[in-house]
């Protein structure tokens, strides 16, 4: 049974705790062990904090590389921003070793213990494509949705594709044939690898600017015919959700995370999908 | 209007270069990051100028410009860059630099200040707590936010780096 620490990050619990039972709750059913951390901290955000001060984006990554260590386990994310950072972070240090001992003497002053290069970061969405597999989601199926599906695979994902090494940053097919395990069909679209427009501390920092990019995004879904948004990353989550409230646009797509996708094939309780929190109404 | 002249220097390169961006050097400017960048079709953001004056050392055009922070790290010209710049990690070692020389966004500065005190970016609302519970989770997530003996060593990690200090010196 594949077993992982499980790194829930900050938007997701704090803001989308439907996210967070669904996983757990699909995870279950696919026989993947999920452990809880509780020294896992925020991953720490890559746009932001490794834009204000790489040196503690690398440190605060290293602590949480570390809890997962002493634990001898991989960390699993749900969040294209905590796999940005963690996954970005242990290429450095698993493979700088001057990095390694400047950010170990940080952790030894903070009274963490040290990092030895070894930890993996996988993201909740290749452990489903190459570690469960297709077949084996195909069989939990119980609910085949009859669903036309705008893949939104988010930056972080997959680029830098010289670190991430899963598949093209152009045209990839990963999160397409996770969709269409479920039965449902996902629908090509213009600019389908655009940002959402939340990264980078440019949500925070110019909402106006990230909303622009979003409006973009959305108009293109509207030269085709498709019944939802769904995502692999809390964050772009939360950009389309209550980026759609903020616009005020007459046409509004259901924002559903991956995770909740498959609760919803899964047959799991709806009431655990946590769709109630979302700003726009989840009316599939 | 008089003419602004700026002289080129190698001060800032050699700087970002110092940081492990050397592939700054080899860019031709053809300008296939900006003709990619979802940010500069919406705003006055050009990300090839930003790397053209990166290179010329023309620091005082960079550093305190806007559009520094305009870039949502998508990575996308960097992926297409037939010279293999890494741009988006550039623009990131260059707003490190703007950060130390004072140009912190305000914006970053408060999350950097909920980071510095709690270990994570966002707030938790105590209305969270039964959220959670209906869904059949923790009310408190299991991560540091139950977990005061750990949240205190990364709270000195950043405290180590410089980092709490920064942030609460607040922003531009």
């Amino acid at each position: 049974m594949p077993k992982y620490a499980f790194f829930l990050g900050c938007v997701m619990p704090l803001r989308y705790a439907g996210i967070e039972s669904s996983t757990r709750a699909i995870m279950k059913e696919l026989g993947v062990e999920l452990v809880d951390v509780d020294e896992f901290s925020c991953c720490p955000a890559p746009g932001i904090m490794r834009s204000l001060h790489s040196t503690t984006w690398l440190a605060v990554a290293a602590h949480n590389l570390v809890a997962a260590q002493e634990r001898g386990l991989d960390i699993m994310v749900v969040c294209n921003g905590c796999f940005g950072s963690l996954d970005e972070a242990s290429h450095v240090l698993n493979h700088d070793e001057a990095k390694r001992t400047e950010v170990n003497k940080i952790l030894a002053k903070a009274g963490s213990k040290e990092y030895k290069g070894k930890t993996r970061v996988r993201h909740f969405a290749e452990v489903l494509h190459n570690e469960v597999g297709l077949p084996a989601i195909k069989s939990k199926v119980k609910k085949p949705l009859d669903l036309d599906v705008a893949v939104h695979y988010g930056c972080h994902f997959l680029k830098p594709s010289a670190v991430r090494a899963l598949d093209n940053p152009e045209t990839p097919r990963i999160l397409d044939e996770l969709v269409e395990a479920t039965g449902a069909r996902s629908v090509e679209y213009r600019h389908k690898q655009m940002c959402c427009g939340a990264g980078g501390g440019v949500r925070a920092n110019t909402p106006d600017v990230a909303l622009k990019m979003t409006a973009e995004k959305l108009n293109y879904l509207d030269e085709v015919k498709v019944d939802l948004v769904l995502d692999v990353c809390p964050f772009c989550h939360l950009q389309y959700d209550r980026g759609q409230k903020d616009l005020a646009r007459p046409k509004q797509y259901p924002v559903v995370h991956l995770s909740q996708f498959y609760g919803m094939a899964f047959g799991i309780d709806r009431k655990l999908l946590g769709f109630e929190m979302h700003d726009t109404k989840v009316n599939l | 209007m008089p003419e602004i002249v700026y002289r080129p220097d190698n001060a800032f390169p050699n700087e970002i270069v110092s940081r492990g961006g050397s592939t700054l050097l080899r860019c031709f400017q053809c300008g296939t990051c900006t003709g990619s960048c979802p940010s500069g079709r919406q705003t006055a953001f050009r990300i090839r100028k930003l790397i053209r004056w990166a290179q010329l050392g023309i620091d005082e055009k960079v550093l305190p410009s806007e559009e520094l922070w305009m870039c949502t790290t998508c990575y996308t010209c960097q992926e297409r860059c037939p010279r293999g710049v890494e741009i988006t990690d550039i623009v990131m070692t260059m707003r490190n630099i703007a950060v130390e020389r004072g140009y912190m966004q305000k914006a970053h500065a408060r999350i950097g200040a909920q980071l510095a005190k709690t270990g994570h970016l966002l707030p938790f609302k105590e209305e969270q707590v039964k959220v959670r519970e209906d869904l059949g989770l923790r009310g408190i997530p299991p991560t540091i936010l139950s977990n005061k003996n750990t949240l205190g060593c990364v709270l000195k990690i950043m405290e180590e780096t410089g980092f709490k200090v920064l942030v609460n010196q607040g922003g531009k």
